[in-house]
C-alpha cells in the first residue's frame, strides 16, 4: 500500500482547510450556489436528489482495513450508515449535511484518503485491475504506475479545466478487469521483445452518448517515460478537444474526428518537445513507490488442499475464489449483489466485517472492482472456510461472481440528479427472477449491466447484455442492447429494437437467455453465441407477438 | 398547479414552498400560481432555498402529486430504500 510522505498529508489537509471555509462562506451567504458549485464539486460533493452526494476516492481501488473501518464510521455518523461503491472503484454517500461535508474530509484525510479528482473536468481518479499484485496472469503491478499518474495528476495546473473529464486505467495482465479499453487512455503493461517493461497505451475509448473502444496508439512506450508520453496526450487534447460542445468534448470524440494516426503524429511531435522537460522521475522515486506495493510476505509453501465438504462452501468457492501467483493462495471477490439486494450498497457493519476480514485474513488490503464488488486479495487457501463462514454471518456470501445476477447498476432516478429512469429495480427484479443459483450457474457468464441515463455510469454500453433507462413522455423506458463487452475482447452492444416497460425488459432478458440456452454451442457464453448468430434469433424470441 | 421546490442549502433536504416557508412535505406545497420563479428568486437570495424551480403537479387525494417520476421521487425518496427520505417518516 501507498504510505503517504509529507507533501501528501500537508496537499490533503491544506485541502480540507481550505475547502472548510469555502463551505463557511456559501453558509454565510458570502458566495452564490453557482460560484459555490464548481468548488465544492472538485471534492466530491454533488447536490443529488435527496441531499448531498459525497463521493470519496480510492485511488487504483485499493485501501487498507484502517481507510474501511472509517468508511463505516462515516456511514454510521454523518450518513444513513451505509456506503455505496461505484463503478469507478470508489465509494458514494448519499445522504450528506454540508456543514458536516468539511469534518468528513477532514476525518478521512486521517486516513490519507479524500475526494479530489472525484469529480470536475480534470483527470479523475485513476482505476486499476482489481486482482494487481496478486494475479497469476500479470506480467507486472500496475499500481505503482497508477499511483505515479495519480501524483502527476493531481493538482496538474495545465489540466485542471480541461474540455471534460479524463478517466484513465491501468492494467498489468493480458486478462482485462477493469474496462481499459473504454477509458480515454487506457495502459496495459507488457514486456517486449527484449524484455523490457512498457506500456500499450491506448486512448480516446469511452462510453455515455458516443461509446468507443480506444485504438492503440502507441504499441510500446517505455515504461520510464510514462508522464512524459501522457502529458503529450493530454496537451493535444487540451489544446484540441471540443470546448465548443459538451456532448464532442471527450477525447474520444478528437481522436474519432481527426483519426488515430493524426492524433498518434500529434502526439508523438508533442512528446519529443515535453521528453526534454525532464518530467519523468528519476529511478530511484519510481522504485521507492513500488517498494510500498511489494508483495506482502506470502509462505509459497502454504498448504494448498480445501476441504470441500460443505457444499454451500463448495460452491461459494467455485464462484467467488481464483488462484493467486503464490501457490497455497487465493484471491477472493465478496459479491455485493444478493438477491434482490442494491448493487454495490453495504452497510456500515459490512463494511466493517470486510475491514476485518482484511485484516485478519489478507495483509491488511482490501480492492474495490468496477463491478461494484470487493476483493481480497491475499488470503491464504487454508483460512477461505473461515472467511467464508463471517461472509455468511454478514450477508456477503453470494456466490454469483459474473453470472447474470452480478449486475453492475449505477445509482438511477432513485438517487441520480440526471437520470432517466431508474435502474435498481431492475437489477432487483433480475436477481429475483434467476434466484436459484443451479440455473445462473446453468447460463453460465453474462454481464449485466443498467444505467439510468445515456451517461453509461452502470456501462450498459459493455454489457453482455445492457439496459438503458430513457425518459419516454415522463415514463420510464428501457432499451435493451447485447454484444458489449468491457474485457480484453472489448465491444460496445448494439440496440436489439424497441424498448420496454420495466416488467418488460425483464421478460425481455429472460427469453434472451433461454434463447441462448437452446442454441449454444458446447463451451459458448451468451456473448459468444450472440457474436456468432447475431441478433435475429433473439430478436424473434423477445418480440415473437402471442398467438391470437 | 405549480409548485417550487428545491434543497435545503445546509442539509440539503428536498422542500417545497408552502406559502409563507418551506416544508420537507409535499402535503404542505401549495399552488405558486404565477409566482414561482419570483418567489424562488427571493427565497434563495435569503439563503432559505438551495436551485429552487418551478414543477407540474397535479392535485391528489392527500397531497399534490407531481407529474414527472422524478420529482415523485424527490418527493418522498428512494423506491429502494422505502426506510429512508420523508416516506419513512409520520407525515403530520
Ligand atoms: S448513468 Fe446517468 S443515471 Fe446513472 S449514475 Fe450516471 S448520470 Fe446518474
Amino acid at each position: 500500500m501507498y504510505k503517504y510522505d509529507e507533501y501528501d498529508q500537508a496537499i490533503v489537509d491544506a485541502r480540507v482547510e481550505e475547502f472548510r471555509d469555502q463551505c463557511n462562506r456559501r453558509l454565510s451567504g458570502e458566495m452564490t450556489e453557482d460560484q459555490f458549485k464548481p468548488l465544492r464539486l472538485m471534492n466530491g460533493l454533488y447536490l443529488q436528489l435527496h441531499a448531498y452526494m459525497l463521493r470519496v476516492a480510492v485511488p487504483y481501488g485499493t485501501l487498507d482495513s484502517r481507510q474501511m473501518h472509517m468508511l463505516a464510521h462515516i456511514a454510521r455518523k454523518y450518513d444513513r450508515g451505509y456506503g455505496h461503491f461505484t463503478t469507478r472503484q470508489n465509494l458514494q454517500y448519499n445522504w450528506i449535511k454540508l456543514d458536516d461535508a468539511a469534518d468528513i474530509l477532514a476525518e478521512l484525510a486521517t486516513v490519507e484518503m479524500h475526494a479530489i479528482q472525484t469529480s470536475g473536468n480534470c483527470i479523475r481518479n485513476i482505476s486499476a485491475d482489481q486482482y494487481a499484485g496478486a494475479a497469476a496472469d500479470e506480467v507486472a503491478d500496475p499500481r505503482p504506475y497508477a499511483e505515479l499518474l495519480r501524483q502527476w495528476s493531481t493538482f496538474h495546473p495545465e489540466f485542471l479545466l480541461l474540455p471534460r473529464k479524463f478517466k484513465i486505467a491501468v492494467i498489468g495482465a493480458d486478462e482485462d478487469r477493469a474496462a481499459m479499453k473504454l477509458h480515454d487512455i487506457g495502459l496495459k503493461l507488457v514486456r517486449n521483445a527484449a524484455g523490457a517493461l512498457g506500456f500499450e497505451v491506448y486512448v480516446g475509448g469511452g462510453q455515455g452518448r458516443t461509446p468507443m473502444v480506444a485504438p492503440l496508439i502507441r504499441e510500446f512506450l517505455p515504461a520510464d517515460d510514462l508522464v512524459s508520453y501522457l502529458e503529450a496526450c493530454l496537451r493535444v487534447y487540451n489544446r484540441y478537444g471540443r470546448r465548443d460542445n459538451l456532448y464532442k468534448a471527450r477525447i474520444k470524440i478528437l481522436v474519432h474526428e481527426i483519426g488515430a494516426d493524426e492524433y498518434r503524429r500529434q502526439v508523438e511531435e508533442e512528446y519529443l518537445h515535453v521528453k526534454t522537460l525532464g518530467l519523468d522521475p528519476p529511478a530511484a522515486e519510481l522504485e521507492r513507490i513500488a517498494a510500498m506495493f511489494a508483495l506482502p510476505p506470502l509462505d509459497p509453501n502454504a498448504p494448498g488442499e480445501i476441504e470441500r465438504s460443505d457444499p454451500d462452501f463448495a460452491l461459494w468457492l467455485d464462484q467467488q475464489v481464483v488462484d493467486h501467483k503464490v501457490p497455497g493462495h487465493a484471491i477472493v471477490t465478496i459479491s455485493l449483489k444478493p438477491t434482490g439486494g442494491i448493487p454495490g450498497d453495504a452497510s456500515a457493519d459490512q463494511i466493517d466485517a470486510m475491514a476485518k476480514l482484511a485484516q485478519v485474513f489478507s495483509h491488511d488490503e482490501l480492492r474495490v472492482t468496477h463491478a461494484q464488488n470487493i476483493v481480497l486479495p491475499h488470503v491464504r487457501k487454508a483460512d477461505l472456510y473461515a472467511i467464508w463462514t463471517r461472509l455468511e454471518e454478514t450477508g456477503l456470501a453470494t456466490p454469483n461472481l459474473d453470472l447474470v445476477t452480478d449486475i453492475i447498476a449505477c445509482p438511477g432516478l432513485d438517487y441520480c440528479a440526471l437520470a432517466n429512469a431508474r435502474s435498481i429495480p431492475l437489477a432487483q427484479k433480475i436477481t429475483e427472477r434467476f434466484a436459484n443459483l443451479d440455473r445462473q450457474r446453468d447460463l453460465g457468464e453474462v454481464k449485466l449491466k443498467i444505467s439510468g441515463c445515456i451517461n453509461a455510469c452502470g456501462h450498459h454500453h459493455a454489457g453482455h447484455i445492457g439496459i438503458l433507462g430513457v425518459d419516454r413522455k415522463g415514463e420510464e423506458n428501457y432499451q435493451l442492447s447485447f454484444g458489449g463487452s468491457g474485457a480484453e475482447d472489448a465491444s460496445v452492444g448494439k440496440i436489439i429494437g424497441p424498448g420496454f416497460s420495466e416488467d418488460g425488459v425483464v421478460d425481455a432478458v429472460e427469453k434472451a437467455l433461454e434463447t441462448y440456452r437452446g442454441i449454444r454451442v458446447e463451451g459458448e457464453r451468451f456473448l459468444d453465441t450472440y457474436r456468432r448468430v447475431g441478433p435475429e434469433p433473439f430478436k424473434a424470441a423477445i418480440y415473437e407477438k402471442a398467438p391470437a | 398547479m405549480k409548485l417550487v421546490t428545491g434543497n435545503d442549502l445546509v442539509s440539503g433536504d428536498v422542500i417545497w414552498w408552502t406559502g409563507s416557508g418551506w416544508s420537507r412535505f409535499i402535503a404542505d406545497a401549495v399552488d405558486s400560481g404565477t409566482e414561482g420563479e419570483a418567489i424562488g428568486k427571493r427565497e434563495e437570495a435569503a439563503l432559505r432555498v438551495n436551485g429552487p424551480y418551478v414543477v407540474e403537479a397535479a392535485d391528489g387525494p392527500f397531497a399534490p402529486v407531481p407529474l414527472h417520476i422524478k420529482e415523485r421521487i424527490r418527493a418522498s425518496g428512494p423506491t429502494v430504500r422505502t426506510d429512508l427520505g420523508v416516506q419513512a417518516e409520520k407525515q403530520h
